[in-house]
């Protein structure tokens, strides 16, 4: 009887353990408005700043605009008719990671586009290894009547890809990924290489010790990583051929541990900058123990190491997602897959801070003026690694494809210890 | 020679956080308690620990508090499997899972209402934290940076595992937390309260967790406060105890050994043994697996997993 009652108490503690996770989300989405006003206030902050850069980019948009409106390929959708669904990986609330960068993103295009919030539909913390979850999430936002769906991370592709055949009156838009199917199913990812030149410059000319460290999330064989590392090196060598980079891989888009021995380590090798492609703030807090400086990624980190961060690699998404909607809106939405760079300010650098070296504003706008304004694009005539071998043309600039799926080489000044 | 002191101090600090979670997991497994909340305990302890810190810059309340919270998750999978004989392995992953999110919920709520968007521990709590050359002994070439370098978690969490095996080893207390483990039914004929015996060491091992949780929100995060912080440790101090043998004492060498695993792959230069890093995450439990096959097969030596690990004890049923 007693074993009865106790396993009776013991079923009604487990059930009030699972209501202190329900409490959870409910006190999460209380957590999630407060987020969204105070983003908000950033945003403001933010756009006021980047107001010349974006009114550039707002024109070269309407241009283009105007010369393929109505040649879309979806009927156009009005504004008071548009429902946009998200899927994100992780939470937004998060801080300063991809998520959130993503979720300033979307916020950004709802002020710029006047939606209400009841259009916007976010699925939050969708793992994107479990293909049911993902579908689930998908088919939810079709059931609340989304016509336009945000699919924020790489593992969702596959997922996306089916249901767009299956609903072909629904626009899937899919981020960092390749596929698409040129009409209602597509694919952006943006030119951050371009940004992380820019805080290669920077890094080169601050380094004293000439090597300069690189937290790396993936190794050689992934592109994505492999071009940041590279377009970073390539960046200080344009100032300091001397310099070079030392590399250290975690395998793990978030492993804060390892993100943390690999800085410790670069600085023990003598590295004197810690530059990262990877989630947590953690390389910039070692820089800042340690006395050296570093360059952050995704949000701008000298909040969280004043005392060491140069500037940051930053995403605004927002120019993606005000341009997406913008054209699903006008009607001219063609199914291509987008890969915006600096001239649109998809992709840009958090202000230089005064740990800079003296010249670096003028070095650094000088490189953002080419690139912008003269189409340089970082990966330009024959390139060396650091195997000895040669990569591209004189006289031509690697494609895209190659940049995104084919950049398994390192440059001559980077160094795997 | 100087990267290979660079290395040992790396690898002491990467097996800080394990050795506490080790030590806490084993005098919870010594009573017969498979605890597979670890991560979600330190997780707590992490989180209020670092709260703590962060609002009264005091190092020491900071740790006090951390072990408090990781104490307190320990006492609600104390009443669950003690008292109520819920299934150990389901309530372990309930503490872990609730754990996390309630870290992360209490992260992001002080984050929102923090004015420059992020959580770093001010400036008295951070030199505290991280101490530092102890009275200038530091200063010694090699044997200075190899021993007196450290944080002062490196300190406790020794001086703790060498309590530990003291208490388990040489006091009568220990014993009969041994005996408790290997067989309730005996020790309680014998006039030990079972209970009482399962519920101080549960809750003593959960304290150390969460000691183990605020070294991660405080000094592998750099006092910056992050989700999910931190980050699958826990589960590798449950791994340990088995490496560990259930001794505190080997505890200490485990995860040092451990640790010096875990940061093998950014100290070893890739000229030298160009293995895919892969490799190196899975050393680790290479050698658990190595360890296991090995100590099974000594003669003399014998596993110490406590007999009746993972049964709940129902008295009525003696």
């Amino acid at each position: 009887m007693k074993k009865l009652l106790s396993l009776l108490v013991a079923t009604a503690m487990t059930v009030s353990l699972c209501a202190c996770g329900g409490n959870d989300s409910t006190g999460d989405a209380s957590g999630e408005a407060t987020t969204d006003t105070a983003a908000e206030n950033e945003e403001a902050a933010g756009d006021e700043a980047n107001a010349g850069t974006e009114a550039e980019g707002d024109a070269a948009q309407t241009e283009g605009d105007s010369a393929s409106a109505g040649n879309g390929v979806m009927p156009a959708i009005a504004k008071e008719d548009l429902k946009i669904g998200v899927i994100h990986i992780t939470d937004p609330a998060e801080g300063s990671g991809y998520t959130y960068t993503h979720d300033l993103g979307i916020q950004g295009m709802q002020k710029n586009l006047g939606l209400e919030d009841s259009q916007i539909v976010r699925k939050n913390n969708v793992n994107d290894t479990d293909a049911t979850a993902i579908e689930n999430a998908i088919r939810e936002c079709v059931e609340d009547g989304c016509n336009v769906i945000f699919a924020t991370s790489w593992g969702f592709m596959d997922t996306c890809e089916a249901l767009a055949d299956e609903f072909p009156e629904i626009i899937f838009s899919h981020g960092t990924g390749y596929k698409s199917n040129g009409v209602n199913f597509n694919n952006y990812f943006g030119r951050i290489y371009q940004a992380r030149y820019l805080a290669g410059i920077a890094a080169g000319l601050k380094t004293e010790s000439n090597k300069l460290g690189y937290v790396a999330a993936m190794g050689q064989d992934n592109s994505e990583v492999t071009g940041g590392v590279n377009a970073f090196a390539m960046g200080a060598y344009s100032v300091n051929p001397d310099c070079e980079v030392y590399v250290k891989v975690t395998n793990s888009w978030f492993d804060p541990e390892g993100e943390t021995q690999a800085a410790q380590a670069l600085v023990d090798l003598g590295c004197d900058v810690i530059a990262q492609h990877c989630d947590t703030p953690n390389p910039q807090t070692v820089a800042e123990q340690n006395g050296v400086w570093g360059v952050g990624y995704n949000s701008d980190m000298s909040k969280d190491a004043p005392g060491a961060v140069l500037t940051s690699v930053m995403w605004d998404w927002s120019v993606y997602y005000t341009w997406a909607v913008q054209s699903v809106m006008d009607g001219s939405w063609t199914g291509e897959n987008y890969f915006g760079g600096m001239a649109d300010g998809l992709v840009t650098i958090a202000p230089l801070s005064d740990l800079c070296a003296e010249g670096t504003k003028e070095a650094v706008e000088e490189a953002q003026n080419k690139i912008v304004k003269e189409g340089f694009n970082v990966f330009d005539g024959v390139i060396e690694t650091n195997d000895g071998n040669t990569v591209g043309a004189e006289g031509s600039t690697l494609s895209d494809g190659d940049i995104t799926g084919n950049m398994n080489w390192y440059f001559k000044n980077v160094v795997v210890k | 020679m100087d990267m290979l002191i660079k290395f040992l101090v790396a690898a002491v600090g990467a097996g800080t956080p394990l050795l506490f979670g080790t030590v806490g997991e084993i005098l919870t497994e010594k009573t017969g308690h498979l605890n597979l909340g670890v991560e979600g305990m330190m997780s707590i302890g992490a989180c209020v620990g670092f709260m703590v810190g962060y609002y009264t810059d005091n190092f020491f309340l900071a740790l006090l508090f951390s072990a408090i919270a990781g104490a307190l998750s320990a006492l609600v999978y104390a009443i669950l499997t003690v008292t109520f004989m819920a299934n150990q392995n389901v309530t372990g992953l309930t503490l872990t899972i609730f754990g996390i999110g309630f870290a992360n919920f209490i992260g992001i709520f002080f984050l929102n209402k923090s004015p420059e968007g992020t959580l770093k521990l001010p400036e008295k709590i951070t030199a505290a934290m991280r101490g530092g050359a102890i009275l200038g002994l530091g200063d010694i070439p090699v044997i200075g940076e190899l021993l007196f370098s450290y944080s002062p978690f490196v300190y406790i969490g020794i001086a703790i595992a060498l309590f530990a095996a003291w208490y388990l080893n040489r006091t009568k207390a220990g014993l009969n937390l041994k005996a408790t483990g290997e067989n309730p039914g005996a020790a309680d004929a014998a006039g030990i309260k079972v209970t009482g015996v399962k519920y101080a060491n549960i809750i003593l091992g959960g304290a150390i967790c969460g000691i183990g949780g605020v070294y991660c929100s405080m000094i592998i995060n750099g006092g910056v406060w992050i989700s999910n912080n931190v980050g699958g440790l826990g589960w590798i101090a449950v791994a340990l105890v088995i490496f560990a043998n259930w001794q505190p004492a080997g505890a200490i060498l485990g995860s040092f050994v451990f640790g010096a695993l875990r940061v093998l792959k950014y100290y070893i230069p890739q000229s030298v043994l160009p293995f895919p890093t892969a490799f190196y995450d899975m050393l680790p439990f290479l050698m658990t697996a190595l360890v296991l096959v090995i100590s099974s097969m000594r003669k003399s030596g014998r596993i110490n997993l406590p007999a009746a690990l993972g049964q709940n004890y129902f008295r009525e049923e003696r």
